[in-house]
């Protein structure tokens, strides 16, 4: 591996009382593709947010390409614009078409002038398939489509690093297949990403590792194959199993942890 | 459990349930009938339409009540609405700041000129303010005095409205801007205040409206002929003429611009309405 492109020191975060990240330590290379799973409540999206200071954290350091995001002095902005985000809520701006959402960052954020700004927004509309759909308003497209005019805005800020923050899981099922395309695209391409998702399959085809998080640190972190294939810890064992096989859970005790959201 | 089945079962003695509620509808007609037939008896017409509808004297206030009166009020009216919207904004946003003393500030002004009638205000802007530094002169004469007291007011309620819209606006905007290098100050003015400005549009002009009205208060500040707008102009016509007709045209000069806008905002509700759907 060469210098890692996202590296995590040490890292607290605690909301109050709640001690979400307890101690991570997480080191991703240029251009691998790191998917995090983990039940809900383990602090998975906690992690993602905290890479590119959406969250504080409470104690650590975080470093992205070189630069120390938890320094106090550092030009956030800045470092922002080379970490895309992806949310599972899309949050494209509902007040601008397709095209404006890419464009304007790009204006605003980069200066780019209009012409620039308006080929990388339909070059990057493009990839994610959605050229069609370039004077819609984001309200007329459907949740799989919004995602991947999600992905192309950031795409669109020419990032050397994406963040995905359980891209699929406000998706109805039969839209997941078009979004993860796309993502998989990105990762043949030798984007470096870090994927907070349920999606074993992609997990096990397209990540080069996998960790796996529960109750605020990590358990285990490996390929697929030996995380998702032959996991050495009964926690990842018992979250895979309910996971892959809902249908044959049983009945149990609710913890914290496994107290399900809408994911 | 069987006594609710019983209370359920219609009565057999007396009224059924349709039958009640027939009646009372019945009854409700007859008391309206009764009411406009009584005023309508009562009234003095020949009377009334001598002291409102005098149609020599409504003549004659004509082109100068739409060129002059209803031109000033609109004047006063949207010169009173950019300052109360630009201020709004500053106080919406000192009000929603990381900064304690601006917070406290906003709130401040907020509870005080929210709670102060607007004549009070006028009357500050036109008396006290000369009189306590002699020598300044508030730019624009009436008209800056007006679009003054006037903003001062509707400052304080848009500053309101302004931040409960900033606060409609979903978090995940805020986040999706900053993640993409957009600084906070940069990121409120492209993407969370366009949004929030639809969200109120129709409370912004319903506050139009109110303003409108407000804008007869100008009469306190002492005007010249030039500058008299709706309410001054009818009142004075009906001084010296002796009659009330004045008052009643200017009544309705008001109504021609407060009803469509009321129209509007209405539309503009229902859409938003239906946008959240």
């Amino acid at each position: 591996m060469s210098r890692p492109e996202i590296r995590v020191r040490d890292l607290y975060k605690s909301f109050g009382a709640n001690e979400v990240l307890r101690g991570i330590d997480l080191d991703i290379g240029q251009g691998e593709v790191v998917c995090v799973i983990g039940p809900s409540g383990s602090g998975k999206s906690t992690l993602l947010r905290c890479v590119n200071l959406l969250e504080e954290p409470t104690k650590g350091q975080v470093f992205v390409g070189g630069t120390e995001l938890t320094d106090p002095d550092v030009d956030i902005d800045a470092v922002r614009r080379r970490i895309g985000m992806v949310f599972q809520q899309f949050n494209l701006f509902p007040h601008l078409t397709v095209t404006e959402n890419l464009t304007l960052p790009q204006r605003r954020v980069l200066g780019r002038d209009k012409a620039a700004a308006a080929k990388a927004a339909a070059e990057n509309l493009e990839r994610v398939g959605l050229s069609e759909k370039a004077t819609a308003y984001p309200s007329s497209l459907s949740g799989g489509q919004q995602q991947r005019v999600a992905i192309a805005r950031a795409l669109a800020m020419g990032p050397e690093v994406m963040l995905f923050d359980e891209p699929t899981s406000a998706l109805d099922p039969e839209l997941v297949g078009d979004v993860l395309a796309v993502m998989r695209m990105l990762a043949n391409e030798g984007m470096t990403m870090m994927v907070v998702t349920h999606e074993m399959t992609f997990a096990r085809e397209v990540a080069d590792r996998v960790v796996f998080m529960d109750g605020g640190v990590i358990v285990e972190d490996g390929t697929p194959a030996q995380v998702i294939g032959n996991p050495r810890h009964e926690r990842t064992r018992h979250f895979l199993s309910r996971l892959l096989d809902p249908a044959m859970a049983d009945v149990e005790e609710e913890t914290s942890d496994q107290v399900g959201g809408k994911d | 459990m069987t006594d609710t089945d019983v209370q359920l079962q219609p009565k057999k003695k007396g009224l059924t349930r349709r039958q009640k509620r027939r009646l009372s509808r019945g009854a409700q007609y007859v008391v309206f009938v009764a009411a406009v037939t009584a005023f309508a008896l009562a009234a003095d017409w020949d009377r009334l339409r001598n002291q409102f509808a005098q149609k020599d004297i409504a003549e004659q206030m004509f082109p100068e009540i739409i060129s002059l009166a209803l031109k000033n009020t609109v004047l006063y009216t949207l010169s009173g609405f950019a300052v109360g919207l630009g201020l709004g904004m500053v106080i919406a946003l000192m009000r929603l700041s990381s900064v304690g003393p601006y917070r406290w500030l906003a709130g401040v002004y907020i509870e005080i000129f929210r709670g102060l009638p607007a004549l009070l205000i006028f009357i500050f802007i036109g008396v006290a303010v000369p009189l306590a530094f002699p020598g300044t002169e508030i730019p624009g004469g009436t008209y800056g005095k007006v679009a003054l007291a006037l903003g001062l007011v509707a400052a304080a309620y848009m500053a309101e409205t302004i931040r409960a819209g900033i606060q409609a606006v979903p978090k995940g905007q805020m986040e999706a801007a900053r993640s993409l290098g957009f600084s906070p100050g940069r990121a409120m003015v492209s993407i969370i205040i366009p949004q929030a400005f639809r969200i109120i549009l129709p409370p912004l002009t319903n506050e139009l409206v109110l303003l409108f009205k407000d804008s007869s208060l100008v009469l306190f500040l002492g005007v010249t002929l030039e500058e008299r707008e709706l309410s001054k102009y009818g009142r004075d016509l009906a001084s010296t003429t002796a009659n009330s007709t004045p008052i009643l045209v200017a009544g309705l000069c008001y109504l021609l611009i407060t009803i469509p806008l009321g129209f509007v905002v209405r539309r503009m509700e229902a859409k938003a309405q239906e946008a959240v759907k």
